[in-house]
């Protein structure tokens, strides 16, 4: 298959490991901030080609592990309307809130859809016009674009019975936090490839000129990651940081102008709270008051109990790279995949769900 | 956090595109990158393209890879 | 444990591995059950027969697929539980649970399909029943079937029979069941002509037996795929499996729905597929009798039984890492992240 099988060369990856045994400048940690790339970096086995000095972080980039309590009690409270259907991505299904999860939700009787797409949930619209159609609005800088177009779609239909509850998040700002805060040191981010198709390199260039950390924007691909690691390593033996684009073949600097200009048409920043960094101010995204009605929260009336957190749950310093899995209380004893407390363990690309999966 | 796919356009109507990879396909929207055409690879992800893949640039990282072989291979 | 059944503990993985052991195993209890192998092998009469008995329900949707249908899987499958224990297959019975509603020329197809099924595997479907439930309770259609089956003399195949040193085969390219079903569900629409891989393999497992009688283990990796079999594998036989990633055979269209889902192939349902535990020296004699049967044609090695980490699956990965194959946690889901 054109543009993966090509980037999973095994003679090619010895190589590149081969280089990155002989790394022997001083012990660093490199963050990836996107859980696509945890995936990645655990399904390839590559953790086990890194040379001991070098540690990989699992950064915040896992938009169901940074989904707070309150924000996911929402989308249950909304399932469990009557009239009302919630699609959702899959990722969103297994994930706690303070309560319950959809799962449970769905099989108490809450009519909750999967769908791949915000076009499959307009579908859903279109064939129930008696029913609400809420979409779950998950994901970063990468995925908004493509709800944008969706309402916008919907407008052109003429649907009335669409809405979304927008819980996208902002990377750029998440990275800023991390450097501000001093629980861990960043040596080098692997930074999230398909965001920044969208973005661009230019919103990480304040990673290197304010904060002198290198950066280097990272494909998906096994051998993009060990590139991306390379690329990293060279930038701190050379002593000058800078961001960089491995994923040259995806990656524009400019990001995709056009995915941008209907982002910024139908949404604006807000302050947002994210697990395990708190609030950061304008990181996440809000409908624009001209799309008012296309936003759930502004249509329904949600109530529900007060969120609450779980405690012994130690997502929170995980997701910021403070923690390691095991160093959690009730990783793999209370938590487990089957059982998760917390959301890095329910997420496919959680870091503790990772840990679990394949690295004991 | 970000799954997209390298995938092969083969038919546009409109708006919609059918695309490919190792002969699955599937329906993707190319309203965020309207200026693609048939034969063009884009990154599909949620059901819509978000990005053309840049054929030359790929090459030129392959052609590195392919540097990098020859030289594990002369070890 | 949940208070309530949930669709993951129907998906083959570890909830429902839970609730066999917790909920049914105890009062059920007896020595036979408690080996959870795909089919009970009792002793019988008075000399040293042993009899093979099995069930399983049938509750696919769509009832149509590429490749196959529910008919063909309820036969197929209950042949395969009974062939995996080294069993021939004789008699099955066939009980049906039927929506009100339901086209009657549907269920002639589906049972055409069966008696196809049943006539290539050589059995008979000797017993039957039928129920008719209100609309809206069946999905359609529900088949169950059970089968009964004879152990030859001198044939000890289980779950619990790897041995360090032994080779893992697999009978040909996973994942085909899995993607084409969920080909035809509405809400993943994707075409592809990847088909359905339900077969009945008996004949395969009877060639394999007659080659050599050191194979120690037969499973077919159904829900949960690849990955949960050979994690049950290992536990079962207190020994860990060493996957090579490169030697796995997927088609190519297989890995590519994966790709657009974020599907692990490993973890995709198979009705047409075994995996075999074989001693070292007789793994060359095993395939050749594979290669010669309609199912076989494809079967290769794909790893080896070693000593640590007991219990687990580990992988060599194709760009030479090392990762673990845990065993399917739930359902899986299609996923944006």
């Amino acid at each position: 298959m054109k543009y993966i099988e090509e980037f999973r060369q095994g003679d090619v990856a010895t190589e590149l490991a081969r280089r990155l045994k002989a790394y022997a400048g001083r012990p660093v940690n490199l963050m990836e901030v996107c859980g696509t790339h945890t995936v990645s970096i655990f399904r390839h086995g590559i953790r086990s080609l890194l040379p001991p000095n070098v540690n990989m972080l699992s950064g915040p980039g896992c938009p169901v592990c940074v989904t707070a309590n309150a924000d996911l009690d929402k989308a249950i409270a909304l399932a469990r309307e009557p009239g009302v259907i919630l699609a959702t991505f899959g990722d969103m299904l297994k994930v706690p809130g303070s309560y319950s999860s959809l799962r449970e939700a769905k099989a108490e009787g809450a009519d909750v859809r999967i769908v791949y797409s915000p076009l499959d949930a307009l579908e859903i619209a279109r064939e129930n016009p008696t029913k609400s159609v809420v979409f779950y609005a998950i994901g970063f800088e990468t995925t908004a674009p493509a709800i944008a177009c969706s309402i916008l779609e919907a407008e052109r239909l003429g649907l009335d019975n669409y809405s979304i509850i927008s819980v996208h998040k902002l990377i750029p700002p998440a990275i800023r936090a991390l450097l501000d805060s001093d629980d861990v040191r960043i040596d080098g981010f692997l930074l999230p490839g398909h965001v920044s198709t969208i973005i661009g390199s230019r919103p990480y260039e304040f990673i290197a000129d304010h904060y002198g950390v290198p950066g280097v924007i990272t494909g998906f691909e096994p051998l993009d990651i060990l590139q991306g690691i390379a690329m990293l390593l060279d930038q701190i033996i050379g002593g000058k940081a800078r961001i960089e684009i491995q994923y040259r073949r995806a990656v524009r600097p400019e990001g995709n102008v056009k995915a941008l200009e209907y982002l910024h048409r139908l949404f604006e920043p807000c302050d947002a709270e994210w697990r395990g960094l708190g609030l950061i101010p304008k990181s996440g995204l809000r409908l624009r008051e001209e799309y008012a009605s296309f936003d759930a929260e502004r249509r329904f009336e949600i109530n529900g109990p007060p969120p609450r957190e779980h405690p012994g749950c130690r997502c929170g310093d995980v997701l910021r790279g403070a923690a390691t899995p095991p160093e959690c209380p009730l990783f793999a004893k209370a938590c487990t995949p089957e059982h998760a407390v917390g959301p890095c363990m329910v997420s496919s690309e959680g870091t503790c769900a990772a840990w679990y999966r394949y690295g004991r | 956090m970000c799954l997209a796919i390298p995938v092969k356009v083969i038919a546009i109507e409109d708006d919609m595109a059918v695309v490919e990879l190792g002969g699955v396909t599937r329906r993707a929207s190319l309203m965020l990158v309207p200026e693609t055409r048939v034969g063009d690879y884009v990154l599909l992800h949620a059901g819509f393209a978000i990005q053309r893949l840049d054929e030359e640039e790929a090459q030129e990282t392959l052609r590195l890879f392919a540097e990098i072989a020859a030289a594990e291979e002369g070890l | 444990m949940e208070d309530r059944i949930l669709l993951a503990h129907g998906s083959g993985g570890k909830l429902s591995r839970k609730l066999v052991e917790e909920l049914f195993l105890p009062p059920f209890e007896n020595p036979i059950l408690s080996r959870l192998d795909d089919a009970a092998v009792v002793n019988w009469g008075e000399g040293t027969a042993r009899l093979a008995f099995t069930t399983d329900s049938y509750t696919v949707k769509p009832l149509f697929f590429p490749g196959g249908d529910i008919g063909r899987l309820a036969v197929a499958g209950t042949v395969n539980d009974l062939a995996m224990m080294g069993a021939r297959p004789l008699h099955l019975s066939a009980a049906f649970v039927i929506e009100e509603g339901l086209p009657l020329e549907v269920l002639r197809r589906v049972v055409e399909s069966m008696r196809c099924t049943a006539e290539e595997a050589q059995v008979t479907i000797v017993a039957g029943d039928t129920k008719v439930v209100e609309r809206g309770f069946a999905d359609g259609l529900f088949i169950n079937t059970s089968g009964i089956g004879v152990v030859p003399e001198g044939v000890q195949i289980s779950g619990s029979g790897a041995r360090v040193g032994d080779l893992v085969i697999v009978s040909g390219p996973i994942g085909d069941h899995g993607i084409a079903v969920l080909s035809e569900r509405e809400g993943i629409a994707f075409g592809t002509s990847i088909e359905s891989d339900v077969a009945p393999l008996n004949h395969l497992v009877e060639a394999m037996l007659g080659a050599s009688r050191g194979i120690h283990v037969l499973r077919d990796p159904t829900r949960g795929g690849l990955a949960t079999t050979l994690n049950e594998i290992a536990q079962r036989s207190g020994v860990a499996i060493r996957l090579d990633e490169e030697s796995i055979p997927i088609r190519e269209g297989v890995l590519a729905a994966c790709e657009m889902l974020g599907y692990d192939p490993l973890y995709v349902a198979n009705e047409g597929k075994l995996v075999a535990i074989v001693a070292p020296e007789d793994a060359e004699r095993v395939l050749e009798a594979m290669h010669r049967t309609r199912y076989g044609g494809e079967a290769c090695v794909i790893g080896e039984v070693i000593a640590e980490p007991a219990g687990k699956v580990v992988m060599k990965t194709k760009i030479g890492g090392t990762r673990i194959v845990d065993m399917l946690s739930g359902e899986m889901l299609p996923r944006i992240c």
